[in-house]
């Protein structure tokens, strides 16, 4: 039984935790490529990773204790139809580039990432839980029980993906003088989820909106397409 | 701001109902989203009071939401390590390789869309 000081100290864990990497990515801004590296979301689950490791506390309780974010996420996640009405008429005029973009990039997120795992050995059970791995973890635990996938993998495949992608994206922008906030949002949705979108905000709110666009659109067109083509390939 | 939260949570648990007798993959808040989306183009007045305050406060914070399940990457035990090993090179290559044509692909693409419509202008000018 878990009392109600263990969830008090364990949701505190997560506060403590994200002030901390708040402080640590603000006081690097000067340097784009550490400050990039150093995003709260790459420093501050490690930290609580450390402790619950070190005070031999389980990821279930600790999950348990944090229900309240989990809840709020799916709030904020409503809260993404705000900065997209906002920017519609941006987004309307460009319809044809956006989907041109959406239909390769989710394609090629799930074609690259197979292929590299299958020449690297993977087995049939991994292939299937790096498969979604670019879609919004919700939509992506969806789609793992549908084509059969280990949903606790899959979740942290799609989290990894999106925090790698998050980091490394601002980086990878500079490096291909991209300075459009509308290709660095909508890239970020796509290939990042809500990961991405979360460091897209940061950017602009132009960026952001494009970026909730690409999640949605790359969850949703994932969701129908893929379970289709996994079902049909392994039969 | 606490209209403004009332508004979501009004939207959030709409979109789970419609997800739970639906049945369609695409869970609740995605649609709570699109629903209040819809609702904001359908009215011609502004932003409701308060609701911008609070999906700003929200979206400002939405890391802090993403950590609890970050976490749980750290505790995935049952894979064995050589699968550790594709995994990890897996996604951090193909999602580098992914961002990076598909950023390329969009700037060309947009470049192209906007040479199009420059021309259709300048035809119609001519006319």
């Amino acid at each position: 039984m878990m009392t109600a000081i263990t969830l008090t100290l364990l949701l505190t864990l997560t506060f403590v935790a994200f002030s901390i990497a708040f402080w640590l990515y603000g006081t690097n801004k000067t340097r784009p490529i550490i400050h990039s590296l150093l995003h709260p979301l790459m420093t501050a689950p490690l930290m609580v990773a450390a402790v619950l490791l070190l005070a031999n506390i389980d990821y279930q309780q600790y999950r348990d204790a944090n229900q309240p974010l989990f809840f709020l996420l799916g709030t904020a996640t409503v809260a993404l139809a705000i900065p997209l009405h906002q920017q519609f008429h941006n987004i309307r005029t460009l319809a044809k580039p956006l989907l041109i973009t959406l239909a390769f990039g989710a394609t090629f997120a799930i074609v690259s990432a197979l292929t590299t795992a299958w020449l690297l050995g993977a087995t049939i059970d991994t292939l299937i839980a790096i498969a979604p791995k670019s879609v919004t973890t919700p939509i992506a635990l969806g789609i793992a029980e549908k084509i059969g996938a280990d949903p606790s993998l899959t979740a942290g495949i799609v989290v990894f993906t999106g925090v790698v992608g998050a980091s490394c994206g601002p980086v990878l922008f500079r490096w291909l003088r991209i300075t459009d906030d509308r290709v660095k949002g909508f890239v970020l949705g796509i290939c990042a989820h809500g990961v991405g979108t979360a460091r897209a905000f940061e950017i602009s709110g132009k960026c952001g909106a494009f970026s909730s666009l690409g999640l949605g659109l790359t969850g949703a067109l994932t969701a129908i397409a893929l379970p289709w083509i996994v079902i049909s390939v392994l039969k | 701001m606490l209209r403004g939260l009332l508004t979501l949570l009004l939207f959030q648990g709409i979109g789970e109902a419609v997800a739970q007798f639906s049945g369609i993959p695409i869970p609740g808040p995605v649609i709570g989203m699109i629903l209040l989306f819809l609702a904001l183009q359908l009215r011609s007045k502004g932003l409701p009071f308060g609701l911008g305050e609070a999906s700003h406060f929200l979206i400002r914070w939405l890391s802090l939401m993403f950590i609890p399940a970050c976490v749980g990457f750290f505790f995935l035990a049952s894979i064995e390590t050589n699968q550790w090993f594709a995994i990890i090179s897996v996604v951090v290559l193909t999602t580098l390789v992914t961002m990076i044509a598909t950023a390329l692909l969009m700037k060309y693409v947009l470049m192209k869309h906007l040479l199009i419509k420059q021309q259709l202008k300048s035809e119609v000018h001519n006319q």
